[in-house]
């Protein structure tokens, strides 16, 4: 898995697709294509009224189906953070990543017929910068962090909730 | 090395500071202007589809001149001057004729409109429209019987608030970027949020209570809060004492508005009326009602605004923290406004069709009432109408029944619509001038109000990638060639600049380093103990006895709202948080999002007519029928049906989204004289629909 995670405060999302869009205008993604999508989810009927918006991308996998798959070696990892991406030169279109992806990651580009998908905007990152989806997101719900820094960053909200109750 | 400038986003009328990366002349990159700390880069999806739109070609791309009849779609590619000169011809015939008076325009407003209203009164005409009659009106008007000032005089500190209590007032998806930033904030904080609303919206989802009121009973249960809050006191008595009057006719008016009987009304239990009121007395001062954004749905929206905005008082919430306040202005700060370039032209004399500040004494006349203007040009009626500019608004999808509107329009010589994007109403205009993208154009310079008062600019940030041309360019030459010079006596967007600031001592560089100036650096709070308001007492008038003298009650009884006759179902529509107006159905991006809507429908009467989720039905409505796929979901209430507007475009050259979903606003036939004679506004959510399965599951 990459080094990195965005991570998801579902609470403070709107489901504005605000993420989708910077996605596809940062990256000129074809029609249909959404290399991060906002899944609406709604509680089943007859249960409390409630609707949910989960971010969805890449998990960057550290051993990852897609690039065991690829036949033309464009499905590729990179050594210093383990971001996965496909390098379009190569790809020939044959679908084996989408098919081996546990989650049907990889988007299909019906007008180049080529693959796309995350790449975490690695170019942003190699200049110092943070991925479109999370730089733009409306509310500022999505972050761009490591699994270290977030779970320490849960643990420090939960250990400052407790300070806050504290008689 | 790419070159960053400061401006103001255009994707809808919220119009927030964004920041733009300009590369070798191309734009590369968009994000909010993070100056602004209450911004920071947050950017919705519709700033996000900008240069999607400046690249996009299924827009005007240079002016227009209509060949065949209105509405066909014949067009002319013209130079400027022969579309400048062809509208200047024809104005000059109809004011030569029928004076200045005859030229009325409808404008989407917002903070750069002084030019626009500057170029009506340069030709003589009373006749300003903004697109308010069917949206902020009816609180406008409300805000103003209660406070003396207008609904745009108070704004709201919901990052500090205690409860935020929104009637319909959907912020997470009619968005604006700050205001949504800054209520979850507040609910981070702790705050309450309840959430009244027959459609279960994502704001909703984020409410801490949510009640799914019948549609069209928002009075009533208004009615039982203020009884309620009145009846044990739960209000802010020291601050009632010093600032409000008329609490005892209210007090005597809220009699037989118990909760028990607002439960019969609105299906809303008493107990949990009582519990809320019990909760919001905890909660003051800190407590937002907020009076309403587009309020102009039901026949009695101007006396349910009238109840938000008279509960703010009760609360004490006004100028607290947490509670609403007084938007500052540059006197605040101690400093000269923006000179208005408007206000530099000598008053127009003439009546004005629509009636308001005549016929209408109490309606406010810098907005207009569009649709009281059509009506006055339908039966010429205090005087002929002949020609209507269209700037950037929308009419034909913003207001009721667009085969009515058509006729009446077919009575203009010259409809002439400004606009960067064909909207159904451009479709029917004899002349498009298309306006740059808000990329390719600057603006006049905008006033921003708040605690820390400042001034505001949109610069052009990149070259105009086709024949259009910005706002200012197209009315000034147009007031030029009138002969009208003298009114509007600049050349260049700057020198419209240094006029407005003149008087300041800012410069117009003092924007580049961050887009806007501010007046104060510190926030600005009145004397809580000082405060005066814009009525005649300088009270919060509960009881308006100059609005009663005038014939508008300043409180009425309820009345059930009608019922939806057998079959039927209450029309309601709504919006998404990635479109706006109907203004990006067709960006090559947006259009990607949802290319049609869906009609909500509540699961029992989807049984009741055998129709399952993704169902073909046909929506009808006399002889009107269309058709839409159902979202079959107990979000909406079963008396309703929800669709999402803006969709069903039937302009051919918006080929993304020609013919995709369907139209609210084809199925309220004879709705455009069905308006709020107290409040003015258009009451949209007064029509019924029948639904049933489609007899083929092809869409037609």
């Amino acid at each position: 898995m990459s080094k990195y995670h965005v991570l998801q405060d579902v609470k403070d999302c709107i489901g504005c697709r605000a993420c989708e869009v910077h996605c596809k205008e940062k990256n000129s993604s074809g029609p249909g294509v959404y290399n991060c999508k906002m899944v609406e989810v709604v509680a089943p009927a007859g249960k409390k009224m409630r609707v949910d918006y989960v971010y969805l991308s890449c998990f960057h996998c550290k051993k990852p189906w897609c690039v065991d798959a690829c036949p033309t070696g464009a499905m590729r990892q990179r050594d210093e953070d383990g971001i996965v991406y496909v390098e379009g030169a190569s790809c020939v279109g044959c679908k084996a990543c989408i098919t081996a992806c546990p989650w049907t990651v990889p988007q299909w580009n019906p007008e180049t017929g080529k693959v796309e998908k995350c790449d975490l905007c690695k170019d942003r990152i190699d200049a110092g910068l943070e991925p479109a989806c999370v730089t733009k997101c409306t509310t500022g719900c999505l972050t761009f962090t490591t699994p270290a820094k977030a779970s320490q960053a849960s643990r420090q909200a939960f250990a400052e909730r407790i300070m806050k109750h504290r008689r | 090395m790419a070159e960053m400038k400061h401006t103001i986003c255009g994707m809808c009328a919220v119009r927030c500071p964004i920041t733009v990366h300009v590369e070798n002349g191309r734009p590369v990159w968009l994000e909010g202007n993070a100056n602004d700390a209450a911004m920071g880069k947050s950017l919705c999806a519709k700033g996000g589809a900008t240069f999607a739109q400046r690249d996009d070609k299924q827009r005007p791309l240079g002016p227009l001149l209509r060949m065949g009849k209105r509405g066909e779609g014949q067009w002319r590619e013209v130079s400027w001057d022969e579309a400048f000169s062809f509208i200047t011809s024809k104005l000059e015939g109809i004011i030569a004729e029928h004076g200045g008076r005859a030229v009325m325009m409808s404008d989407r407003g917002g903070p750069f409109a002084d030019l626009r209203q500057a170029f009506m009164k340069a030709i003589g005409s009373p006749n300003y429209m903004n697109h308010d009659c069917t949206c902020g009106r009816n609180t406008h008007h409300a805000s103003r019987s209660v406070y003396g000032m207008g609904r745009k005089d108070f704004a709201y500190d919901y990052e500090n608030a205690r409860h935020i209590v929104l009637f319909g007032r959907n912020i997470t998806e009619s968005l604006r970027v700050k205001e949504v930033k800054s209520v979850l904030k507040g609910l981070k904080n702790g705050a309450h949020l309840t959430y009244i609303d027959p459609r279960f919206s994502v704001t909703a989802g984020k409410a801490t209570r949510y009640w799914q009121i019948k549609p069209g009973t928002d009075y009533a249960l208004l009615l039982a809060i203020a009884h309620v809050v009145v009846d044990k006191g739960y209000y802010d008595a020291e601050f009632v004492e010093r600032y409000v009057t008329g609490l005892d006719e209210f007090r005597t008016f809220l009699g037989p508005y118990t909760p028990e009987w607002a439960e019969k009304e609105t299906g809303i239990k008493a107990k949990d009326i009582e519990a809320f009121c019990f909760q919001i007395n905890e909660d003051r001062p800190k407590v937002i009602f907020h009076p309403g954004w587009m309020y102009t749905r039901y026949r009695d929206s101007f006396y349910a605004s009238r109840m938000l905005h008279i509960l703010n008082a009760l609360m004490g919430s006004i100028e607290q923290k947490g509670g609403l306040f007084y938007v500052k202005g540059a006197k605040d700060a101690g400093k000269k406004g923006l000179k208005s370039i408007a206000g530099s032209i000598p008053a127009v004399k003439e009546e004005r069709a629509d009636g308001c500040g005549s016929r209408y004494p109490y309606f406010d006349t810098s907005g207009g009432m569009l649709h009281l203007a059509f009506d006055a040009l339908d039966k010429a009626d205090p005087y002929p109408i002949k020609a209507y500019f269209i700037h950037r608004h929308n009419p034909l999808i913003a207001l009721p029944d667009p085969v009515e509107q058509r006729r009446i329009l077919d009575k203009l010589d010259l409809i002439v619509s400004v606009d960067v994007n064909y909207s159904e109403s451009a479709w029917y205009a004899d002349v498009i001038l298309p306006e740059n993208t808000y990329l390719e154009r600057g603006d006049i310079l905008r006033m921003e109000k708040g605690l820390k008062p400042g001034f505001g600019r949109r610069q052009q940030c990149v070259v105009p990638l086709n024949n259009t041309k910005a706002g200012w360019e197209i009315y000034l030459e147009l007031a030029r060639r009138l002969g009208k010079e003298e009114y509007l006596p600049f050349k260049t967007l700057e020198d419209i600049w240094a006029f407005q600031l003149q008087d300041t001592d800012v410069s117009i560089e003092d924007f580049d380093a961050k887009g806007f100036v501010k007046l104060s650096q510190d926030a600005i709070w009145y004397d809580r103990d000082k405060l005066s308001f814009g009525t005649e007492s300088g009270k919060i008038e509960l009881f308006n006895q100059k609005l009663e003298s005038q014939g508008v009650p300043s409180f009425i009884p309820y009345t059930a709202p009608e019922e939806a006759p057998a079959g039927s179902f209450r029309l309601l529509y709504g919006r998404c948080g990635y479109q706006a107006h109907g203004q990006h159905q067709n960006n090559p991006i947006l259009s990607q999002l949802l290319d049609e809507n869906h009609l909500w429908i509540h699961p029992e009467p989807a049984a009741e007519l055998g129709i399952k989720e993704g169902d073909l039905v046909e929506v009808s409505s006399g002889d009107v029928t269309g058709h839409i796929r159902a979202r079959v979901t107990n979000m909406i209430h079963p008396e309703a049906v929800f669709m999402l507007h803006g969709f069903g475009t039937q302009v051919p050259l918006q080929k993304r989204a020609l013919n995709k979903g369907l139209a609210d606003q084809i199925f309220m036939q004879g709705k455009l004289t069905d308006w709020d004679k107290a409040g003015g506004g258009v009451n949209i959510c007064q029509s019924f629909v029948t639904i049933k399965p489609a007899v083929s599951q092809e869409l037609k």
